[in-house]
């Protein structure tokens, strides 16, 4: 017997996993949720069919997602994620003890029950003191904050479906308002490859730029996401992460598998496509 | 009891497709055949059932069958006598209700907020308007409903006046008392007709002001393709059941109707009528629920965030404003210094989000079952964010949207009267041939027949620079206006 979990990546492109077993499948609210157990990736997450992790290759994300702002601002003590249900990059935030206060909200508290049942690998420190989990929409509970967060990290799903509003200028514009001075915003960018992600984007950029002097995309290489090409964006109202003196991130004694302080800066080096992508993004 | 479960026009419509009918008659696309462009774009379902009317599928000018089924399935829905299925717009159905009460020279009570297609249908029938002014709130300077008294009064005063028109609600949300204002007008042998173009959903919700026909007026103009969910374009025209007395019969409208109604009635149009009838009688109680809390809960979220003050049932006072609509979200933008089209703008061009209208010191979002509660976090939070970037003093911003009329000459004496083009700051103390107004909303700030001050030259000139879009003139830069000789 042959099972395959597939996800169409555009209408002409597939990419498929072979499954050993589901191990987990609902309904939830707001989407569909589902785990697999795959020979090459182990368990991995999806949501509404689209890939969210794999336990092979999630460190990438979650450690980018968070060292390249937490190396750019060590005094970082108040962050606020938005999404991030299966707890990977709360993970990585709580290997930092200069870190005193994580807010993470999630719309759908069924992700966060799955992934403490079946994907402990990133759920693991949801119950760090630190952490306070709210179940909510990132929306409503960002407009309600002003100058509290140090950081920002948006860790949403794609910008059709439940993380839609995550993509917005009224989004952008409450996180501005949100952040300290020194505040980051760093988000799940989207892909310049395939058109259609490429467009979401672009609006992306385009709409963040609005609000913030300092604004840079970094890029990184997920296997299993459409083309494997994948970006996060570096907002700020004055940190820039090329300008900072990232060095002594390395006496923090942390130990990752793919963000090093030459990548800090390498990452931020795009191929001239995107390059132009980004200047034409309005 | 009729089957509320039953939808004719749209059973006989998928019997017509499953029947695989070879056309030779019009439309020529030909179930789409003929024009594959539009096929691509509107789908295939929907260009092989834009078809013309046929015996299987009745005629809406001289409906026998299974049209009529349908106008007797929502004529039952609404507790009306009769419904016509229009597809001429609510303009039509106005239109139609005036026309069936009031012949040229005849007096109708009206309030002077109508939509124009009400004060279309004076220039048609030649009737002539008696203005009852509403009510005007002082702090949010919109027009109200009517006060009893004040209808009274014009009742007293032209006792000869056949029919007495009433909004409700206004496109702000906010009723007269309907029941009143109809037995005072029966008791003096006046017909009573309801422009219900924003209260579809009162026939159907619960806690929610009460529709013509419960109130016992004589007919009902109904736009079923706002709180209805049919397709634009759609709308009723309701029949109330003690209207023959008034010379209303179901026969004498259709024949009133027909005079300026297409002979080639859409279907899409008629079956969208049918299929939102049927979801609305059997499920409207919970279709309407969500809509009243989805506004509630954007209520009370833009109320949080200061500023903004969105207004609902706490403005009832028993008299002009009777009862309110609380699936309307009305908001007052004037306290953050913004005028409500300039909120309106930044919305769309900012925001990417269209709300209903934008006037001089509110803004309308309209509210539906259709609303996903991520697009309302939307809507609130961007008026959080238009407050924080671009919200200003608001010394010197204008505080109305209403002016009494000076009336001078009837609506169609004006229209067809000797005209000439004058540019229009020049016109103050000339008498109007023209509509001017903004649209939305679409109340005339001038009508044909009425004087044009200097007060109203300056609403326009500040609607104007704020972003209102004008319409009514001939001259389409509003620059000129038609005055009378």
């Amino acid at each position: 017997m042959e099972l395959w979990f597939s996800e169409p990546h555009t209408k002409n492109v597939k990419m498929s996993i072979r499954v050993d077993k589901q191990l987990h499948t609902e309904q939830s609210e707001y989407q569909r949720i589902d785990v697999f157990e795959s020979p090459e990736f182990g368990r991995f997450l999806t949501l509404d069919g689209l890939m969210m992790l794999t336990e092979k290759d999630e460190f990438i994300y979650h450690e980018m997602i968070t060292h390249v702002a937490m190396a750019s601002n060590p005094q970082i003590k108040n962050v606020l994620v938005i999404g991030a249900g299966d707890g990977g990059t709360v993970r990585e935030l709580t290997r930092y003890g200069t870190i005193e206060n994580i807010d993470m909200v999630e719309i759908d508290e069924r992700v966060v029950e799955v992934c403490r049942e079946f994907l402990p690998q990133t759920a693991c420190r949801l119950d760090d003191p630190r952490v306070h989990i709210f179940y909510d929409d990132g929306l409503r509970f960002v407009r309600r904050k002003e100058n509290c967060y140090d950081l920002i990290i948006v860790d949403s799903t794609d910008p059709f479906g439940p993380g839609e509003g995550l993509f917005t200028s009224e989004f952008y514009g409450n996180c501005f308002n949100a952040l300290t001075g020194n505040g980051i915003l760093v988000n799940q960018h989207e892909s310049p490859y395939y058109p259609d992600d490429a467009k979401a984007m672009q609006r992306a950029h385009k709409r963040i730029r609005e609000f913030f002097d300092v604004c840079r995309v970094y890029q990184v290489h997920i296997p299993t996401y459409p083309s494997g090409h994948w970006l996060f964006g570096f907002a700020s109202k004055t940190v820039d992460p090329l300008a900072a003196d990232v060095d002594n991130w390395n006496t923090l004694g942390i130990e990752t598998r793919y963000y090093n302080t030459e990548l800090h800066k390498g990452c931020f080096a795009i191929p001239n496509y995107v390059k132009e992508l980004l200047k034409n993004a309005d | 009891m009729l089957d509320q479960h039953r939808a004719p026009v749209y059973e006989a419509l998928l019997k017509y497709r499953d029947a695989r009918v070879v056309p030779f008659d019009v439309p020529g696309h030909k179930h789409g055949k003929g024009n594959p462009e539009l096929t691509e774009f509107l789908g295939k379902a929907c260009l092989s059932v834009d078809v013309n009317s046929m015996k299987p599928l009745d005629n809406l000018c001289h409906p026998t069958s299974v049209i009529k089924e349908a106008e007797e399935l929502a004529a039952e829905a609404f507790g009306a006598a009769y419904c016509f299925f229009m597809v001429g717009g609510t303009t039509s159905s106005v239109q139609s209700m005036v026309l069936s009460v009031c012949k040229a020279g005849e007096k109708i009570i009206m309030p002077r907020n109508v939509h124009r297609s009400a004060i279309n249908a004076l220039i048609l029938s030649g009737a002539i308007p008696v203005y009852v002014n509403p009510g005007v709130n002082e702090r949010l300077g919109i027009p109200l409903g009517m006060s009893v008294k004040d209808v009274e009064k014009a009742i007293l005063e032209n006792p000869d006046a056949k029919a007495v028109f009433v909004n409700n609600p206004t496109y702000y949300g906010i009723c007269s008392d309907l029941r009143k204002i109809t037995k005072l007008a029966h008791d003096h042998g006046m017909a009573v007709i309801v422009d219900e173009a924003h209260g579809t959903h009162f026939y159907f919700g619960e806690n929610l002001p009460v529709s013509a026909m419960e109130a016992g007026a004589d007919m009902a103009a109904v736009s079923m393709h706002k709180s209805g969910g049919s397709l634009t374009q759609s709308s009723f025209l309701l029949i109330g059941s003690n209207a023959e007395k008034f010379g209303v019969t179901e026969g004498r409208v259709r024949a009133v109707i027909n005079l300026t109604q297409t002979t080639s009635g859409s279907y899409l149009l008629m079956s969208s009528l049918d299929i939102s009838r049927r979801s609305l009688a059997v499920d409207g109680k919970k279709i309407i629920e969500k809509a009243v809390n989805n506004a509630a809960y954007a209520r009370e979220e833009i109320s949080k965030i200061g500023g903004y003050y969105a207004f609902a049932d706490e403005l009832i006072n028993g008299d002009d404003i009777y009862d309110f609509d609380r699936t309307k979200l009305s908001v007052h933008t004037r306290d953050i210094g913004l005028a409500g089209i300039e909120v309106y703008d930044y919305l769309r061009d900012n925001y990417d989000i269209q709300i209903e209208f934008g006037d001089i010191g509110n803004i309308l979002a309209y509210i539906s079952a259709g609303d996903m509660w991520k697009d309302i976090e939307r809507l609130v939070s961007a008026l959080a964010e238009i407050k924080r970037r671009f919200s200003r003093d608001k010394t010197g911003m204008l505080d109305h949207e209403y002016i009494n009329p000076q009336v001078e000459l009837s609506p169609q004496a004006a229209f067809y009267g000797n005209q000439h083009s004058i540019p229009i700051e020049k016109s103050a103390g000339k008498i109007s041939g023209e509509f001017v107004m903004c649209y939305p909303p679409g109340i005339p700030i001038l009508a044909p027949g009425e004087k044009i001050t200097p007060e109203i030259l300056d609403y326009i000139k500040y609607s104007k620079e704020r972003g209102c879009m004008m319409t009514g003139t001939e001259d389409m830069a509003i620059e000129n206006i038609k005055v009378i000789d």
